[in-house]
């Protein structure tokens, strides 16, 4: 662990709204403001905006920039047009997840790739090593060049839109706008199961960006109702729910894996999907009280990797990794949650949709 | 509540428990967790309360409470028996947030170590543990 904690650009921002801050994945981040439900019911309600800036950025540009990414990513990157985005993993030879990252074509031979904080590191090494293969491709490390706020609600997009020079990219899409003044890359993304957009922008610009958004109405929200929102609509987290132990097929994420593209990892996860998985990772409701958290075991295997208390749903859920055999829908759990046996379901994917 | 608040009134654990002696039975207490335990936790969603009857040892877990982002134990401030649970809290668990030492009150306890609670801070120390 690095001895002192890095700090985003919008670090007197949190402190001055009265945050709670804490060490994420060596950052010194907003784990709450009011609290996480309030902020939650914002985002799934209204709008809220989320500083992002741990996340990193790796850079690839060059004549052979789409062939070295369509050998370290697992989707299909052949098919992003210029200003697409595209979802997709980063294996290991083993199949073994390293990251999940989103890419964005910015031009014919420039893609940006937006890491997981924890993984930045890694990742840009993996990445230097592998273009050594491609030299007519260059990696550079995006970390200090960007900030990131990710504004997600039903309001979201009409909230940036009133400070957009242009009419906003759609979803999955990325555009150079100006906003309130600023140069910002607006990608029609997020992690939230919202509609919404994520901004990079010059750290310099982003403390004015961020109080105009929020004079505008949006609800600073922190790590916290990042992470039950995520979980409602079961993106993954790594760390939790990916990790170098398992693999994308495991993970339900074989629809972001293009084995013909031939990535790194390709022949494993072929054939993982061809043989069917050992487990799969699978969403649940706790039936009654109580709150599975990661690690939790269940009880003829299986193992909790990401567990909270849905704001939504007013009660506990989770993913898990179980045998393919238990894995279906409707199947009944117990997961022993600190020694107190909690019956839990499993259902469909996502445990929260819009409306319900 | 929002502003932090130590009443004088009660005795305080290090691990950020209060306890309140019975003013006519010395021998019974009651338990919460402080202001600062509340806030450094969050809004408390979930309370699983020990059963009536259960035996606590001083310095020990007694008790889970639970945010939205984690799970935090209850550490008993004195030894004895549950005689009483808040089973109100199991339906509005943030009470604890809202009023610490009242409504929001965990459990009462028979003790069988009246004399503990020499050992535990006023609140002026308890005070002093959180400056530092």
């Amino acid at each position: 662990m690095p001895l002192t904690l890095r700090r985003t650009a919008l670090f007197d921002r949190h402190v001055a709204a009265g945050a709670k801050m804490v060490d994420f994945a060596g950052w010194e981040m907003p784990v709450q403001y009011e609290g996480v439900r309030q902020e939650h019911m914002a985002v799934r309600n209204s709008c809220g905006i989320f500083d992002v800036s741990h996340m990193g950025e790796i850079e690839t540009s060059g004549p052979q920039a789409l062939e070295l990414l369509q050998r370290l990513l697992s989707n299909d990157v052949s098919q992003i047009p210029v200003g697409g985005a595209q979802y997709s993993v980063l294996c290991r030879e083993d199949g073994g997840v390293l990251d999940d990252l989103f890419t964005y074509r910015l031009g014919i031979e420039r893609y940006l790739t937006v890491t997981n904080a924890s993984n930045h590191e890694r990742d840009l090494e993996w990445f230097q090593a592998h273009a050594a293969d491609f030299p007519e491709a260059q990696v550079s490390d995006g970390i200090d060049d960007w900030a990131m706020l990710a504004v997600q609600g039903p309001l979201a997009r009409e909230r940036v839109q009133a400070i957009s020079d242009w009419p906003l990219p759609p979803r999955m899409s990325v555009g150079r706008r100006r906003l309130a003044g600023a140069d910002v890359l607006v990608c029609g993304t997020g992690y939230t199961g919202e509609e919404g957009v994520e901004l990079l922008c010059d750290p310099a610009a982003a403390p004015a960006l961020w109080d105009e958004i929020v004079r505008r109405g949006a609800m600073p929200a922190g790590l916290g109702a990042r992470d039950t929102l995520r979980l409602e609509v079961c993106f993954h987290l790594y760390g939790n729910d990916l990790s170098v132990e398992r693999g994308p097929i495991e993970a339900g994420l074989g629809w972001c894996c293009k084995e013909d593209t031939r990535f790194i990892g390709a022949e494993a996860v072929r054939a993982v999907r061809a043989a069917g998985p050992a487990e799969k990772l699978v969403a649940f409701e706790i039936d009654g009280p109580g709150i599975a958290r990661q690690g939790n075991q269940i009880v003829g295997g299986g193992v909790v990797t990401s567990g909270t208390l849905s704001p939504s749903l007013g009660r506990g859920i989770g993913m898990a990794y179980v045998p393919a055999a238990r894995a279906a829908t409707g199947t009944r759990l117990e997961i022993d949650v600190r020694g107190k046996m909690r019956p839990a379901v499993i259902k469909d994917k996502p445990l929260y949709r819009k409306g319900s | 509540m929002a502003q932090a608040s130590y009443p004088d009134e009660l005795l305080y654990h290090p691990e950020h428990d209060w306890a309140r002696i019975d003013a006519a039975d010395p021998a019974l207490a009651t338990l919460g967790i402080t202001w600062y335990a509340q806030d450094a936790l969050g809004e408390v969603v979930f309370f699983d309360p020990p059963a009536v009857g259960t035996t606590l040892a001083k310095d020990a877990s007694y008790a889970e409470v639970e945010s939205v982002k984690a799970v935090s134990d209850v550490i008993a401030p004195l030894s004895g028996e549950i005689v009483e649970v808040n089973e109100a809290l199991s339906e509005n668990p943030a009470m604890i947030n809202e009023d610490p030492y009242g409504e929001g009150w965990l459990v009462k306890v028979r003790l069988s170590e009246p004399s503990e609670r020499d050992s535990l801070m006023d609140a002026a120390a308890y005070r002093a543990t959180l400056a530092g």
